[in-house]
Formats: structure tokens, C-alpha cells, sequence
């Protein structure tokens, strides 16, 4: 019954988009008005029915019916329930209902809450949303039904990928699926503003909080799911330039410079046509992202859905979708007309330097992910990698971390050069400090070297915007951007630690045996089986000592899964506030001796904590724009009280 | 239209530049071979242990007397590998030296294997980490090298030998003898 129930909720709101749809584009008609009164209901009523058929698919997971096709091929009976939960979406049609679900609660809650824009431009947004939603909606109900049953239940299910069966894991696809399709909200928006040429700043400031929610999503996703490839896969490496990194990757560099132009857009009505286009490309790299990794047509760790039909639909939807958004912006961009103007020397300036350089970064992201298509298709093969996508990238992200640095301080329109100088030398002087002290110290390579000197240089600009003011009254969107653009500063720094003084060490111990690995001395104790609920390992009890200290005990893994029947290594981590100890215990060799692989990582965790902040700088911008906007309703309101008693 | 409108179809242009590429990948899927860089080049230099006691195990002096060779690269894990048996027979009945890696086996294995489907192999190296099957560039298995007699690779042959592909690979054999 659970199965056609949430197979029923899904269909009955496929019906209400279309609904959505018809009766938003008929508002849109001179004559049509009278429509209007459906067009929220249906987005709030779609987002419940939808949330609905998610539900019915966690409760059959958690029940592990296996009557059910996609529990069976996902899910065993012997799962802790956490894993049994996130295998309803660790898998291709699962998530596709997350997908859904996430976009048809977007759409809701924009339809629910608000109410700023010009209700014409509002029913295009959420006629947007509806038809964006339909193919997908399509999608889900004709090529990748989560509700299939099987003609035979099941004995047992087959498992969840033992890689997936990870804490961190359970919440990395929601919360980058939250992200991803959020941008959603934009993407309708835009192409609302752009239907009813209503791209002012009233649309910037609409706009701006829903973005602020995806990206915040998508910075604690892009950030988890590094930090599990970290300690999950066991390679010591924090970033890849997998394909499907970079499909998170992309739709947040399109999304911060969206945050950016939107600023100017809502403060000064300027880069009108430049910030619809980035709302149109932020959710187009979220689908493109996702397309390219579920057609297969990228090979990826990652890749689960490797069907061409599935992916040749997903093109359609694709070119519909973005291809249709591309037409309306080339026709209407025109019109747009480009808004206030504005010196070079300028907040804005700033900050259509940082767009100039997020986007470039995009550009170059996707370029070598895609360039093994398209070296492909002329017949070369090749992989792109860090050699590629590290000094490339860099080019761009330097001037970037320069107007990151300067860019707070400006004023808007206009601002003299000269004014900005001193605090700004400062920066510099401690920026070249960082680099003598480095040089002297034995440099590491260049990038790394001048990522630990601008990132103590950017850092503490990055708190100048504070200087002279009242903190207590300092606006929570200003905190917000102080406190993000020191986390990049942050990351920065863990990023270049890393990559300057990390050691590896990969040995072959006895049982005894102390192996030294920078400031640590590793002693191997001893390897002992051990059993999990569906495991069993091997585990290694490493007595790690930091400088001679007290031994503190590590206990890598490497685990056996039984179903499905797969070899995992658990890495262990010793975190102290100046970096990590990663250790890896490997096979047997033959004379008694186990592999051990170990690496100290400077300052590696800086990376994450600098992603986290990011995020958090993101929240606290979120709140204060929130929380104006109530007090704003709240002023107008009250003024609205005052004329009607004054008329009295 | 303004004079610059131009640039705004810039961005739809690009894109359709993506949907074609992508269209065409996936009507023709990729070729999942990766051809070995190795090919032209000495074999590096590895010395395994004997996969099996029957058989001395491999090393790259023995592959460098003047003989051309054929090299496979197997498993007994390998269903493939399985399936090309018959074919390595045939070419050793017709005189072809065939030397084997065995690739991340067990003795054990390899024993049951080879009594099961036939044993063609002068010499059989145990390659545990795929170390050997790395340095020569394969990336699967099976795979068989034609290996000239200075130890040089000539040809790779990706995939299970067929019984069309032994001509082929007695001709190659022949040319590497040259």
C-alpha cells in the first residue's frame, strides 16, 4: 500500500504543476487574470504531495519491504537503521525523488512566503518553477519509478555500497540535493523577471535570501563531501577534480558570483542583464553537473546511473530547460538595459572584478571536465587533472583573493584610491613578512608559498570592513561577509599547509615496530579481527606519540563487508589543533608485516573549519536579510494601520 | 535590436555547442580500452616470483634472449581469462612461447585454475599489487603483449584472444621476430 500511496501523491502532484504551470502562464495573458487565485495553492499543495511520496519511500526503506524493486537492489535487512534511511536516496530513482521533492518545496515555500515582487512577475516565477519541475516530475514517473515493485518479493535485499554506509555520507546528498535544486529559486526567478521585464531591484533583493539557502546548503555539502572523501577513501587527498566534485563545484562558483552582482543589483540597480544571466546559470550548472554525471557519460567514482536512455532524456530536459532560458535572455537582455553606472574605482568595481574571476574559474572547471569529451571525440583520450585545473584555476583566484581584500572597504559608485592605501599596504607588508619568513624557513613549492601569504594577508583584511565600528551594532549581513571572506582566507591557509608540509610515509611494519612520520613517532601494537553489524575487519592499534608525548591510540581498519561483499579501509585521524595524523593499515605481506600508510598533515582541518565559516558567514547574512525584511513588513504595516486610522 | 545584441546569444550559442557534444558521446559510448603507452618501448624492469611451483616465475632477462614471446596477463578470478584458454593452447600447439602474470591471485587458485583449463604457460609470474600489469600499461585483464626478443613490447592485445585473433597474433609474432 505505502508503495502506491507515494506512487499516487507523486502523480497527483505532477498533475498540480501542470496546474501551476497553466494557470501561472494564463495570468500572464491580459485577459487571464482571474487565474491567479489557483497558482499558490497549487505550489504549496504540489510541495506537500511531493514531500508525501518522499516519506511513503523512507518508511519503505525503514520497513525494508522487499516486495519493493529499488529496496531490494539499495537496502538488507541486517543495515543499521541510519543506512537503511540514506539508502532510499543513495541510489539513481531515490534521489531523483529527492530531487523532486526538494524543487516542489522550494517552489511551496516561494509561493507561501513571498511577497515583494509585482504579482505578475511572482505567477511567472512560479509558472517557471512548475514547468521546470513537470520534466522532471516526468522523468521520475516514466524512466525511473522509485515505487517499482518486484513481481516476486525478495528474500533479501543486496546491500548499499559499503563506501555509502558512512555517517557522513547519510546527509552529504540531501544536503547538496537542498543546494543544487534551491537554485531552482533563481533560475525561476530569473526567467519570471525576465517574462515580465521586471529585472529591478526589488527582484535582487526577492531573490537574494532563497540563493543565500542554496548556497549555504551547497558550501556545507561541497565541504562534508570533501572531508568524507578524505577520511573515507583513504588516499589522503581532500579535493580530486572528480567530475562530480566539480558538478558541486560549478553551480557554487555561479552561485557566489550571483550572491555578488545581486548586492550591486539590489543597492544600485547596475548589472541588471549580467545577474539574470548568473541565476539562469547557476541551476543550469546544477543540471548540467548532475547530467553529466548520471548519463554516465563521465566516468566517475561516483557515477551510479549509467544508461544511455536515462541520460538521453535527461539532455532533453536539458536543452528545454536551459536552452529555453538562453533564448528568453538573448531576446530579452536587450531591453534590460544596463542600469546605473558606476567608477572603476568602486564597490561595484570590486565586484565586477570578483564576477569577471568567479566566472572565469567556472569557465575553466567546466572546460577540463569536459575537455576528455571533447578531446574524445576527435579521438584522443585523456584525463584532467590537478596539473590542469591547480595553476589554471590559480591564475584567476589570485586577483580574486586581491578584490576579496580590497573590495569591502570601497564605497559604492565612487571611491578614491588613496583612502584605501594605508590598511591596504599593511596587508601587503605582511603578506611579503609571511613570504621572507617562508622563504627563509625552506620554501615549499610557489603556489603553496603565496597561498600561505595571501591567505594571512586576506585574512586579516578581511576583518578590516570591522575597523571603527560599533561591533554590537554592526549589521548581521556585514558579519556575514566578514566572517565568510575570512573562512576562504582560512581554507586558503589549510590548503597550502597541506600541500607545502605534509609527509607521507608508506612502510611495512613489524608488530612493534615505530615508524617516525613529521613531529610523530607511530609504534604498531598490534592487528586484531574485530566485527561490526555487517563487517568484519582487521584492526590495527597504532600508539601514536607527538613529540615524544604520551601515546595516543589510533585504530585504522581494513574492512570486509558481506553484503555486498566489499573491501573498505577506515582510515584512523588524530586531530590536534595544528593538524591531523592519517593512518592507513593495508594488506599482509608475507614475511608478518603490515602495510601502513601515514601522512601528518599540517593544518589540514583548517580547510573544512574555512568551509564551515564560509557557510556560516552565509547564515548570518540570511538571518539579517530575513530579519529586515520582517521589520520592514512591520514598519509598512504599521504605517498602513496609521493612514487607515488617520482616514477615520 | 541594439548593435551589440549579438553577445547575448553568445551564451545559448556555447550551450548548444555542449548539447551537440554530448549528444554525439552518447550515441556512440566511450570506448572503455585504454591503449598501453608502452608500446614501442623495453619492458621495465620486475622480477616475480613463481605463481605456481610447476613453473619458474618471470623476469625481464627472460624475456630478453632473442625469442619473441607472447605475454598474458590473467587471472583466475577472470571469466574472460577462462574463455581464451582454448585459444592460448592452440597457439602454444603451434609453437608460440607464452609466458603469464597472474594478477592479485593465490597459489591455490592458480593451481585450480590451470588444472581445470589447461596449463600454456614456459613461465608464470605472480604479480600481487598489479605492479608489472601497471608498468606495462594494461588496464584489465586479460590482456597479451607480443614481446620482441630484445624485450621490447610490439603489440597489446586488450580483451579475450578469439579464435579469429590467433592468425593475428602468430603473424604479429612473426613481424616482431624481424
Amino acid at each position: 500500500m505505502i508503495a502506491e500511496f507515494g506512487l499516487a501523491a507523486l502523480w497527483l502532484a505532477a498533475a498540480l504543476a501542470l496546474l501551476q504551470l497553466v494557470a501561472g502562464s494564463l495570468c500572464l495573458q491580459p485577459k487571464g487574470e482571474r487565474m491567479s487565485v489557483i497558482v499558490r495553492p497549487a505550489a504549496v499543495m504540489q510541495g506537500v504531495l511531493s514531500a508525501l511520496a518522499f516519506g511513503a519511500l523512507l518508511l519503505l526503506f525503514l520497513n525494508t519491504d522487499l516486495s519493493v524493486k529499488l529496496v531490494v537492489m539499495n537496502s538488507h535487512s541486517a543495515k543499521p537503521v541510519i543506512f537503511k534511511l540514506a539508502g532510499a536516496w543513495g541510489n539513481h530513482e531515490g534521489s531523483m525523488l529527492l530531487w523532486v521533492t526538494v524543487m516542489a518545496l522550494a517552489g511551496g515555500l516561494v509561493a507561501l512566503l513571498e511577497r515583494r515582487l509585482p504579482e505578475r512577475t511572482m505567477l511567472a516565477t512560479l509558472a517557471a518553477q512548475a514547468f521546470v519541475g513537470l520534466g522532471f516530475y516526468a522523468f521520475l514517473l516514466f524512466s525511473s519509478n522509485p515505487f517499482e515493485r518486484l513481481p516476486v518479493p525478495a528474500r533479501e535485499g543486496m546491500g548499499l555500497n559499503p563506501l555509502l554506509q558512512d555517517i557522513g555520507l547519510a546527509f552529504h546528498p540531501p544536503t547538496l540535493y537542498l543546494g543544487y535544486v534551491g537554485m531552482s529559486v533563481a533560475f525561476s526567478f530569473a526567467v519570471g523577471a525576465m517574462l515580465t521585464r521586471q529585472v529591478t531591484p526589488a527582484f535582487a533583493t526577492a531573490m537574494r535570501p532563497w540563493v543565500l539557502g542554496a548556497w549555504i546548503f551547497l558550501t556545507v555539502g561541497i565541504t562534508a563531501g570533501s572531508y568524507w572523501a578524505y577520511y573515507e577513501l583513504g588516499w589522503g587527498g581532500w579535493w580530486f577534480w572528480d567530475p562530480v566534485e566539480n558538478a558541486s563545484l560549478m553551480p557554487w562558483l555561479a552561485a557566489t558570483a550571483l550572491l555578488h552582482s545581486a548586492s550591486v543589483l539590489a543597492a544600485r540597480d547596475a548589472l541588471r542583464a549580467w545577474t539574470v544571466m548568473l541565476g539562469v546559470v547557476a541551476f543550469s550548472m546544477s543540471m548540467i553537473g548532475t547530467f553529466l554525471v548520471r548519463s554516465g557519460i563521465l566516468t566517475s567514482v561516483h557515477a551510479f546511473a549509467v544508461d544511455p536512455e536515462r541520460g538521453t532524456f535527461i539532455l532533453v530536459l536539458l536543452a528545454i530547460y536551459i536552452g529555453g532560458a538562453l533564448t528568453l535572455f538573448a531576446m530579452r537582455a536587450g531591453t534590460i538595459a544596463e542600469g546605473e553606472r558606476f567608477s572603476v574605482t568602486s564597490r561595484e568595481g570590486a565586484l565586477v572584478v570578483n564576477n569577471v574571476a568567479l566566472s572565469a574559474i567556472l569557465g575553466i572547471v567546466l572546460l577540463g571536465t569536459l575537455y576528455p569529451l571533447l578531446a574524445e571525440a576527435f579521438g584522443v583520450k585523456v584525463s584532467v587533472g590537478p596539473p590542469y585545473f591547480n595553476p589554471v584555476s590559480a591564475i584567476f583566484f589570485l586577483p580574486m583573493l586581491l578584490v576579496m581584500a580590497v573590495g569591502p572597504l570601497l564605497r559604492w559608485r565612487r571611491d578614491s584610491a588613496a583612502r584605501i592605501r594605508p590598511p591596504l599596504m599593511a596587508c601587503a607588508g605582511i603578506a611579503l613578512l609571511v613570504l621572507a619568513g617562508l622563504i627563509a624557513w625552506g620554501p615549499p613549492g610557489l603556489l603553496p608559498m603565496l597561498g600561505i601569504a595571501l591567505a594571512a594577508a586576506v585574512g586579516i583584511a578581511s576583518l578590516l570592513p570591522l575597523r571603527g565600528r560599533k561591533l554590537r551594532r554592526t549589521p548581521l549581513p556585514l558579519w556575514g561577509m566578514v566572517i565568510a571572506h575570512f573562512g576562504l582566507a582560512l581554507a586558503l591557509f589549510g590548503a597550502s599547509a597541506d600541500s607545502a608540509y605534509s609527509v607521507e610515509r608508506l612502510v611495512a611494519a613489524r608488530i612493534g615496530q615505530v615508524t617516525d612520520v613529521g613531529p610523530w613517532q607511530v609504534r604498531l601494537a598490534s592487528v586484531e579481527p574485530t566485527a561490526g553489524p555487517n563487517w568484519t575487519a582487521l584492526e590495527a592499534r597504532l600508539e601514536a606519540s607527538y613529540r615524544g608525548g604520551a601515546p595516543i591510540v589510533a585504530t585504522p581498519q581494513s574492512r570486509y563487508f558481506w553484503a555486498p561483499v566489499q573491501q573498505t579501509n577506515e582510515s584512523a585521524l588524530l586531530t590536534r589543533w595544528n593538524g591531523q595524523l592519517y593512518a592507513v593499515l593495508g594488506g599482509e605481506a608475507e614475511d608478518g608485516r603490515w602495510q601502513l600508510r601515514l601522512w601528518w598533515k599540517p593544518f589540514v582541518t583548517c580547510i573544512w573549519f574555512g568551509g564551515l565559516l564560509i557557510a556560516l558567514g552565509g547564515l548570518l547574512a540570511l538571518i539579517g536579510r530575513v530579519y529586515g525584511d520582517l521589520r520592514r513588513r512591520a514598519i509598512l504595516a504599521r504605517i498602513a494601520q496609521r493612514k487607515v486610522d488617520l482616514g477615520r | 535590436m541594439s548593435a551589440g545584441s549579438w553577445k547575448f546569444w553568445l551564451p545559448l550559442a556555447i550551450f548548444a555547442g555542449f548539447c551537440l557534444l554530448v549528444f554525439v558521446q552518447l550515441m556512440h559510448p566511450a570506448e572503455r580500452e585504454v591503449a598501453s603507452a608502452m608500446i614501442g618501448k623495453p619492458l621495465p624492469a620486475f622480477d616475480l616470483r613463481a605463481a605456481v611451483p610447476e613453473r619458474p616465475g618471470l623476469a625481464t632477462v627472460d624475456l630478453k634472449d632473442g625469442k619473441p614471446r607472447l605475454l598474458n596477463i590473467w587471472a583466475s578470478w577472470c571469466i574472460p581469462c577462462a574463455a581464451e584458454a582454448p585459444q592460448l593452447e592452440a597457439l602454444r600447439q603451434q609453437g608460440v612461447e607464452i609466458v603469464g602474470v597472474a594478477i592479485r591471485d593465490t597459489p591455490e587458485d592458480v593451481t585450480g585454475f590451470l588444472a581445470r583449463y589447461g596449463n600454456p604457460y614456459a613461465r608464470l609470474g605472480a604479480d600481487d599489487l598489479s605492479e608489472v600489469q601497471l608498468g606495462i600499461g594494461s588496464s584489465g585483464v586479460p590482456e597479451t603483449f607480443v614481446i620482441d626478443g630484445a624485450g621490447v613490447i610490439r603489440y597489446q592485445h586488450i580483451g579475450d584472444i578469439r579464435e579469429d585473433d590467433v592468425p593475428m597474433l602468430i603473424a604479429r609474432l612473426k613481424e616482431a621476430a624481424r
